[in-house]
């Protein structure tokens, strides 16, 4: 689209009422826009989620401090946890597929655009319904609170006797409904990129984004499934008397943590492996290479998505299982880490013999390999189930999973962010303000997580509302909290830099990055129906063909 | 790396900045780690300072396993540092992309091979601790302790001593010359928890309707920290642990006078009058009176412990009486009721509680 | 970069791709069997555990003839399904019919079963393990069963009305898909239920 064209759109939308914009996204089928608002939608509970960890880093700021309540604290950890995995990073994640998988795949929109509605809309309700808990306080007659059961509600702590009250049926329920939402995403995922790719995109033509998003969604389809069945199994326990998890009627506590784990490891690959998507695309258009070993890498995403399936009880190894049982979940889980390894020295052979550019999206894949090098050790750390038994359940596993929660996944989502943001607004972000929060959000990040798994190692368990003074545990928390206060001017700034830019910033143009894949081929941002004709791929970088006629990647795969 | 801010060139400035936070990093970590401890008192309950065999092979198998992920971090930080310095593009380069390399069969063979060596390795060491401290044969004489978990607090029974005791455990220690290791049955009467104290083993959970087991031989006396690892509701941060691992000689006379019944003495019998007949027989017991209540600590003995309401409090009359009168000052959230008695009658209790040595 | 115009020539009919409402149906059949999967474990995991109430071998009576009409409705879907293929819509709306109808024999047979259950044996949803697992499995198979109905009304009352013919037979074979399913799922139920169980 010409500036002109472009001209009179921005004027006929000025001119236009704001209740009927506001209506047109809120009846939307359009996978840019709902991509948009999962994308929203997951900043929102960014902040939410981000302010509950600042109130539960100043009450662990000194030991016996009182800065809130016993109950206060266990809900914000409780919502905190949950918050970020259902209502930033899955939202997050579905955002940036939905928005970029049909435009990289040559299609118009998803196959199921109004499943695609309807998926992010039982999203946003879920998230709507567990924040309600909030206001259904002890107030409205005792209906409940927020939960307080740690985001894995083990049971029995959530049956009735132990949870009175409604606030475990909140995150029951919340989490269900959007549970649903996302297995309507995945299936539209799976349904796009099996069936909508242009002419000659075969899967070996598709970019890595194509792939992880399939493998993520079909981890969506059968995990979060379990999840499901188990949470209505806990309401049957809650409402109809059922006694799934009643251990005084011969249930078992262990079986909730079985369901709740075969759900939670995959979980965290389904967040991972978007990431992973993200520096698949980024790190090659930085280094001005092709990524380094494609075949292996979705041989490796494909294998982690199967192994993953096998390494659940590797939460579980304190319950008590018999040798043998602990043995496999060591087997596997040390074996996961093959595929994983694999995975972060192609990233490392893309960049080697490259032409480095450190621009902003690439700074944060740089630091997320240094980081997910990190995470994946102290995981193989936690993998050993003798080592385990003293790490498990302390600060030292916090520590680990922030480091890939944060450390890794948070880092590509935001390397994401500056690497679209001009492809969906129009618009470049500021590089002088993204280098600003790159340098001030890594500062915080390890001053926080680094030391974390410090007390852990000196004995501190988690979920702890207060610490006792004297086991060597104060100077280590302090300093957290102080990192947890970067962090978040480094995310304020972020903010300020997609606000400005959104408004100021200078126009992108198709292709800022000179990248290789077919969203940089139409304009930015994309008209609605994405491209004017349905294009056909000769190779894995339509791009680098149509810029490179004289050596095309097509002589090469 | 090029920082362009302001203007100015700060990639100096950023590698300096880079190194101090290493340095000062490293010399935290350090200091942290190497907290020396008087003899007899262990505050920190450090991982890597194991005072009893299972916390032992424990530490020994996390040497192993970091010095091998610790080799593999240096691999491949110093790769990617070298990535970076040498292949980022200058100023002067040429206008032509690089040499479009698509990927290498040889080198993906080299990097799946090397780390499922390093995987084998690694299992087979872990494997081999885990059966050491799982499937450890049980030696003739062991300290049978049977610990059941409580919201927020800690049952212990020793069944072949008659002994039923809470919150702070009393163990004999081990000579590795004539073991006497204690082995722990782990039950839970309601929600999960789990049992750490790292200096003498790893933690294994309660579950209700599930029995767990556990062993420890610590080969130091002293009194050792810990807490419960498992969220179990409100007052799980102050489900606090010790175990006081005493000399043969001393855990005999501890044992012998826990077997006793309660001190009956006359001088605090108006308190005794007030334990007897307000609600506190219906959680509590005190072995040789009528009380015989089993959801909250056995007090037959209670001022032979440091500490009440689980480590929340120094055992203390003050004390005592404020958790009597409002337990919400000390334990916000915990299952002891506030008895709401006169002034008379609370002292008089106090005072009574007070002989049960 | 500036935009780059794309005239590739577009070869139409040789790029040929699995039908989108097809693939969506089977990630569905997926999920909703994982979900089978777990309500099956704890059926298995908790067989003979329960501390009290009637048993299985007690109170369990296979319902063979209602298992006979759910499974027979996967044929009698199956060849309306062929019949509309071909164009036959009166053969088509006879066959649909019989599969509600034998759908429905089911629900009643269940139904039937509840009530002898509830009523004669007094074993209800929280009388004890056996009584939990097999209400909450085989109810929610009956749910499934209950949608599936719904769903094919739908498409008889839209057959009814002269709306549906081959063009619409890709669709309907994506229901029929479901309705396969869920009589798959009771082939599995069932053998958890009233064979392995007892």
């Amino acid at each position: 689209m010409s500036s002109d064209a472009m001209a009179i759109r921005a004027a006929e939308a000025a001119g236009r009422p704001w209740v009927e914009t506001l209506h047109d996204w809120i009846t939307t089928v359009d996978h840019k826009r709902l991509g948009i608002l999962y994308i929203l939608l997951a900043m929102l509970f960014l902040l939410i989620g981000g302010l509950e960890a600042i109130v539960i880093r100043i009450q662990l700021m000194r030991p016996h401090y009182d800065f809130v309540s016993p109950q206060v604290f266990n809900r914000m950890f409780t919502m905190h946890g949950t918050t970020m995995i259902f209502f930033v990073i899955m939202p997050v994640m579905f955002g940036f597929a939905n928005y970029l998988v049909p435009l990289m795949i040559g299609a118009r929109d998803m196959a199921f655009p109004r499943l695609n509605a309807f998926s992010f809309w039982l999203t946003a309700f879920g998230g709507l319904l567990l924040y309600f808990s909030f206001l259904g306080g002890s107030g409205l007659y005792g209906a409940g609170n927020a939960p307080d059961v740690g985001w894995w509600a083990y049971a029995p702590l959530t049956s009735r006797a132990f949870s009175p009250g409604h606030s475990a049926d909140y995150w029951t329920i919340s989490v269900l409904v959007s549970g649903f939402g996302s297995i309507g995403t995945a299936t539209n995922i799976i349904a796009t990129v099996i069936s909508m790719r242009c002419p000659g995109m075969t899967l070996g033509r598709m970019p890595l984004m194509g792939w992880m998003t399939l493998v993520m969604s079909g981890l969506v389809l059968i995990t979060i499934s379990p999840l499901s069945a188990a949470q209505i199994m806990l309401l049957v326990d809650r409402y109809l008397g059922g006694h799934f998890f009643d251990t005084q009627a011969g249930g078992s506590a262990a079986l909730w943590m079985h369901f709740f784990w075969i759900f939670g490891h995959p979980e965290v690959y389904i967040l991972v492996i978007p990431a992973f998507a993200f520096a698949s695309e980024i790190i090659p258009v930085f280094s001005r290479k092709p990524i380094f070993g494609y075949p292996v890498m979705v041989a490796a995403t494909v294998g982690i998505g199967f192994i993953s399936m096998s390494v659940w009880a590797h939460h579980m190894f304190t319950i008590g299982m018999t040798s043998a049982a602990n043995t496999f979940f060591v087997l596997t889980t040390m074996a996961i880490s093959v595929p994983t390894g694999i995975k972060i020295f192609n990233w490392l052979g893309t960049m080697w013999g490259g032409k480095l550019q450190f621009k902003t999206p690439m700074l944060f894949c740089i630091a997320f390999l240094f980081q997910f090098l990190v995470a994946g050790l102290t995981g193989i750390m936690l993998g050993a189930a003798p080592f385990n038994w003293q790490l498990n359940g302390s600060y030292f596993v916090i520590a680990h999973f922030h480091y890939v929660i944060v450390g890794a996944i948070l880092f590509c989502i935001f390397g994401a962010v500056y690497f679209w943001y001009p492809k969906i607004t129009g618009r470049m972000l500021n590089e002088s303000l993204g280098k600003l929060h790159f340098w001030l959000f890594v500062i915080g990040f390890h001053m926080t997580f680094d030391l974390m798994h410090i007390p852990g190692i000196l004995g501190m368990p988690r979920r702890i509302y207060t610490f006792e003074p004297g086991r060597g545990w104060e100077i280590w928390n302090m300093l957290v909290t102080i990192g947890t206060f970067i962090q978040a001017i480094a995310i304020l700034l972020f903010l300020a830099n997609l606000l400005i830019s959104y408004f100021k910033g200078p126009r992108a143009g198709n292709d800022p990055w000179d990248a290789w894949t077919l969203e940089w081929s139409v304009n930015s941002p994309p008209p609605a129906y994405n491209f004017a004709v349905i294009p056909t791929v000769e190779s894995r970088r339509p791009l680098w063909d149509r810029k490179h006629p004289e050596d095309p990647d097509s002589r090469y795969e | 790396m090029k920082v362009n801010f302001r203007g100015m060139e700060w990639e100096g400035v950023a590698r300096l900045g880079a190194g101090i936070l290493l340095l000062v990093f490293g010399l935290l970590l350090a200091a942290g780690l190497c907290s020396a401890s008087t003899p007899g008192e262990n505050p920190v309950p450090n991982i890597f300072e194991p005072h009893s065999t299972p916390a032992d092979s424990i530490f020994h198998l996390s040497l192993f396993v970091l010095t091998i992920t610790g080799l593999i971090f240096l691999v491949v930080f110093i790769l990617l540092v070298y990535a970076i310095v040498k292949f980022r593009a200058r100023a002067g380069d040429s206008p032509h992309e690089p040499p479009q390399v698509y990927g290498s069969t040889q080198i993906e063979l080299a990097w799946t091979v090397i780390p499922i060596l390093i995987v084998v390795v690694l299992f087979l060491a872990t494997t081999r601790v885990l059966h050491a401290i799982q499937d450890a044969p049980k030696p003739a004489n062991v300290v049978e302790v049977i610990a059941i978990g409580h919201q927020f607090w800690w049952e212990f029974r020793y069944p072949a001593l008659g002994i039923v005791t809470a919150n702070e455990l009393h163990i004999p220690v081990s000579d590795p010359a004539n073991p006497t290791p204690t082995y722990l049955k782990l039950l839970s009467a309601d929600t999960d928890h789990s049992f750490w104290v790292p200096q003498l083993a790893g933690k294994t959970d309660l579950i209700p309707n599930r029995v767990n087991t556990m062993w420890m031989d610590p080969r130091r006396t002293g009194i050792f920290l810990g807490q419960c690892a498992q969220y179990c509701g409100t007052q799980h941060a102050k489900m606090l642990l010790q175990v006081k691992v005493d000399s043969r000689e001393d855990f005999e006379a501890w044992a012998n006078a826990q077997k006793q019944p309660a001190k009956q003495d006359e001088s605090v019998s108006a308190g005794r009058h007030v334990f007897e007949t307000t609600a506190c027989i219906n959680c509590h017991a005190v072995t040789g009176t009528a009380a015989t209540g089993r959801f909250g600590p056995d007090l037959t003995h209670m001022m032979s412990r440091s500490t009440i309401a689980s480590g929340a409090a120094e055992n203390t009359p003050e004390n005592l009486g404020m958790w009597i009168q409002d337990p919400e000052m000390i334990k916000p959230g915990s299952l002891m009721p506030a008895m709401k008695l006169s002034d008379t009658d609370q002292d008089a209790l106090v005072r009574y509680l007070e002989t049960l040595r | 970069m500036s935009a780059i115009s794309t005239p590739i020539a577009q070869t139409p009919g040789a790029w040929k791709l699995p039908y989108r409402s097809k693939v969506g149906m089977a990630c569905l059949i997926i999920a909703e069997s994982a979900i089978f999967t777990i309500f099956v474990v704890a059926y298995l995991y908790y067989a003979g555990k329960s501390l009290t109430g009637p048993t299985p071998r007690e109170v369990l009576d296979p319902p063979i003839f209602y298992t006979i009409c759910l499974l027979s409705s996967s044929l009698t879907i199956h060849f309306a399904s062929r019949f509309l293929e071909r164009g036959g819509r009166g053969a088509f709306l006879g066959f649909w019919f019989l599969t509600i109808f034998l759908g429905g024999l089911f629900l009643f047979g269940t139904g039937r079963e509840w009530h002898r259950l509830i009523y004669e044996h007094g074993l209800t949803i929280s009388t004890n393990l056996f009584g939990t697992t097999y209400y909450s499995l085989v109810g929610l198979h009956a749910f499934h069963v209950t949608v599936g109905l719904i769903m094919l009304s739908i498409v008889f009352l839209f057959g009814l009305a002269g709306r549906v013919g081959s063009e619409q037979s890709a669709r309907v074979e994506v229901l029929s898909m479901y309705w396969h399913f869920v009589d798959a799922v009771w082939v599995v139920v069932f053998t958890v239920v009233y064979i392995l169980g007892r």
